[in-house]
C-alpha cells in the first residue's frame, strides 16, 4: 500500500544507510511467512539508468519500495585533495571533470571564488560571454538529461534528437575553447581566448532553430500517454522536504520554492538580463520535466540578450601578475615575458582568507568554497555539488512507489555521479 | 584588488557594523568571534553550542543548509575548522557558522536534528577528515571504501605515493 505523502516529513526521512536497511529487513524475514515479508534488491553500480556508477540498495515489499539507501563513492578520485597540490590556475582543468555535463559552470564557480579572494574586477565583455556560454552549457546539459531520461523510460527516439542538437553545441564549444567537453574556457580573471569572429552567427543560427526543436521534443513526449503515465504523480517531494533535504535547482523549483541563484543572488552580471524562473508546485517527476523544458526557452532568451548586448572591450581583467599575457605581448615586451615566466613557474599569490561562490548550475546550486593561506596554491577547495544533496531526497521520493518508478525519479533529479563522488 | 584593511574582524566590530543583520541578531549570545570579509559574514560559535546556533539562525530565516565542510589547519591548534554554509531563501543572504576543534578531540554534535540534509555532508567530513559527529544517525564512510585506513583530506595525509 502506498503510505500517504504527509507522513514523510523531513525529519523521519533521513537515509537509513545500507546496513540498517539490511538489518531491518532480516528482522522482517524472521517473522513467520506473512504479507510483511520484504526483500532486498541491489541496483547498480553497473546499471544503465543510474547515469554512472550509483548503487542503490532497495527494500521491496512485492513491487512497492519500503526503504532505499544510495551507496556512492565509486567515482571518488580525490579532486579536492589534488587541488591543494596545484597552483590556482592549474585547478581550472580539474573543475571540468567534476560535472562533465556542465564544465563551463564549474569553471565559472571556481573562478568566481578565486576572483572574490583576489578582489578582481572582470570586464563586462567577459561577463557577458560567461553568461552566454553558461546558458549554452545549461541547454547542453538539459539535452543530455532529456535524452537519457526519456530513454530510461523507454522513449528511445528522443535521445537521438537531443544528441543531434547537443552535437551543434559541442561544435560551438570546440570552436571557442578548442575542446568539446573539457573546455577550461573560463579562467581566473576572465576567459582563455577571444571567440572566433564567425561564432556569433553560428550561435544565432542555433538559437533561432532551437525553440522549434524544443517543440519537437514536446511533440514526441507530451502527447504520449505512456510518458505521461510514467511521470505524473510519481516521485512527489513537498517543498518542506525539499528544503530539509538540501534539494536545489529544478527539483526545488518543481516543488514550489521560487529560488534561483541567477535572479536572487546575481553573479557575473545576471542582474542585467531579463528572464523568468519557471516554478511549479506539483512536486512530481512531471513538474520537474515541465520546469526544465521551460528553462530551455529561458536560456535561449538569455543567450539572445547576451549576444545583442555584448559590449566591446577586453576579455581579461587588467592584472598582469595574475593573468597570462597574450603571445604577441609576450614576444615583444620584456615585462610581459617576465610575468609569463613567473605565473607559469611560481603561480600567483592570493591574499589569505576564505570565499564562497554560488552559481545556478543546470542541476542546481553549485558552490565553491576556497580557502587561501596567502601562497600560490589553494589551502582548501571544496565543491558543494547539487547532486550530492539531492540524492538524499531519493528515498523520500521513491518510498511507497513501485520499483520501476525509481528509474523515472533518478532521471528526473538529473544526477551526474562525477559531481557527487568528486 | 582586495584590500585586507576592508575586512572587519572581531565580534564587537562586526556586530556594531551590521546590527540589522538577522544572523547577527540571532547569535548575539552564542557568537564567540565574527568576521565580515569580502562581503561574507562568518560567525564562530563554541563547539557545544552548534546545535543551538543552528536552531537560532534557522528561526531567524536562514532556512536552507547548503554545505558542511572542514578545513585542516595542521599543525596549528585548534586544528579543525568546521564551516557550515547556511542560506536564507527569503533574505537572499548566507551566513557561515564556524566551529574550531582540537586535533586531539575532534568531535562535535550533529545538526541532523535541525537539517536532515546535514546527513551526507557530515558523513563526508567524517570520512575525509575523521571528525566525529555525535548523534548522527548513520556515521559511516561515504566516499572511501569501508575498510580504508586514514582520512585523506587531513594535511598530514600525503597527496601522492604510498601511505
Amino acid at each position: 500500500m502506498t503510505p500517504p505523502v504527509e507522513e514523510l516529513t523531513g525529519v523521519t526521512a533521513i537515509d537509513p544507510g545500507i546496513d540498517d536497511l539490511i538489518a531491518n529487513s532480516a528482522r522482517n524475514r524472521q517473522n513467520p511467512p506473512s504479507k510483511d515479508q520484504t526483500m532486498i534488491i541491489n541496483m547498480g553500480p553497473q546499471h544503465p539508468s543510474t547515469h554512472g556508477v550509483l548503487r542503490l540498495v532497495i527494500e521491496v515489499d512485492g513491487e512497492t519500495i519500503v526503504g532505499l539507501a544510495p551507496d556512492i563513492g565509486y567515482l571518488h578520485t580525490g579532486i579536492e585533495k589534488t587541488c591543494e597540490a596545484k597552483f590556482y590556475q592549474q585547478v581550472v582543468p580539474m573543475t571540468d571533470r567534476i560535472d562533465y555535463l556542465c564544465p563551463m559552470t564549474n569553471n565559472l564557480a571556481y573562478c568566481l571564488a578565486v576572483e572574490k579572494l583576489l578582489g578582481l574586477e572582470i570586464p563586462e565583455r567577459a561577463q557577458y560571454l560567461r553568461v552566454l556560454f553558461n546558458e549554452l552549457t545549461r541547454i547542453q546539459s538539459h539535452l543530455v538529461w532529456l535524452g537519457t531520461h526519456a530513454m530510461d523510460i523507454g522513449a528511445l527516439t528522443v535521445f537521438l534528437y537531443c544528441f543531434r542538437e547537443r552535437e551543434d553545441l559541442l561544435r560551438i564549444f570546440e570552436a571557442v575553447a578548442g575542446q568539446r567537453m573539457m573546455t577550461s574556457y573560463v579562467r581566473v580573471g576572465g576567459l582563455s581566448l577571444e571567440p572566433p569572429r564567425d561564432i556569433y552567427d553560428k550561435i544565432r543560427t542555433f538559437l533561432k532553430n532551437f525553440p522549434a526543436h524544443v517543440e519537437e521534443y514536446e511533440g514526441l513526449l507530451q502527447t504520449n500517454p505512456i510518458w505521461m503515465n510514467r511521470l505524473k504523480g510519481v516521485g512527489y517531494l513537498s517543498a518542506a522536504d525539499a528544503i530539509a533535504l538540501g534539494v536545489t535547482g529544478p527539483p526545488l523549483r518543481a516543488s514550489g520554492v521560487d529560488f534561483d541563484v541567477r535572479r536572487d543572488m546575481p553573479y557575473s552580471g545576471y542582474e542585467k538580463f531579463q528572464f523568468n524562473v519557471p516554478v511549479s508546485d506539483v512536486g512530481d517527476v512531471w513538474a520537474r520535466y515541465i520546469v526544465r523544458m521551460q528553462e530551455f526557452r529561458e536560456s535561449v532568451k538569455i543567450c539572445l540578450q547576451a549576444l545583442d548586448g555584448l559590449p566591446e572591450g577586453h576579455i581579461v581583467a587588467d592584472a598582469p601578475k595574475i593573468i597570462l599575457p597574450n603571445r604577441e605581448q609576450m614576444k615583444t615586451q620584456m615585462e610581459s615575458l617576465i610575468h609569463h615566466f613567473k605565473i607559469v613557474t611560481e603561480g600567483f599569490g592570493v591574499p589569505a582568507g576564505e570565499a564562497t561562490s554560488s552559481v545556478e548550475a543546470p542541476h542546481g546550486m553549485m558552490n565553491y568554497y576556497v580557502v587561501s593561506d596567502g601562497t600560490a596554491k589553494p589551502y582548501r577547495v571544496h565543491m558543494r555539488n547539487p547532486g550530492f544533496a539531492t540524492l538524499q531526497a531519493l528515498e523520500t521520493m521513491c518510498k511507497g512507489r513501485l520499483l520501476a518508478d525509481v528509474v523515472a525519479v533518478i532521471g528526473s533529479i538529473d544526477i551526474v555521479l562525477g559531481e557527487i563522488d568528486r | 584588488m582586495y584590500d585586507p584593511a576592508s575586512a572587519i574582524k572581531g565580534k564587537q566590530a562586526v556586530f556594531e557594523a551590521h546590527p540589522e543583520n538577522a544572523a547577527v541578531k540571532a547569535l548575539a549570545d552564542l557568537a564567540t568571534d565574527a568576521k565580515f570579509d569580502r562581503a561574507e559574514l562568518t560567525i564562530t560559535v563554541a563547539r557545544e553550542n552548534i546545535v543551538a546556533a543552528a536552531k537560532a539562525v534557522q528561526q531567524a530565516g536562514y532556512n536552507f543548509l547548503e554545505d558542511v565542510t572542514a578545513v585542516d589547519w595542521y599543525p596549528t591548534e585548534p586544528r579543525f575548522q568546521i564551516s557550515y554554509s547556511i542560506l536564507s531563501h527569503k533574505l537572499k543572504e548566507r551566513v557561515r557558522l564556524v566551529v574550531r576543534l582540537d586535533g586531539e578531540d575532534a568531535a562535535l554534535d550533529s545538526i541532523t536534528s535541525v537539517w536532515p540534509s546535514a546527513n551526507f555532508y557530515e558523513r563526508e567530513v567524517f570520512d575525509l577528515f575523521g571528525v566525529h559527529f555525535g548523534g548522527h544517525p548513520n556515521l559511516r564512510r561515504i566516499m572511501m571504501p569501508e575498510d580504508w585506513k586514514g582520512h585523506p583530506l587531513r594535511k598530514d595525509y600525503p597527496v601522492e605515493g604510498y601511505r
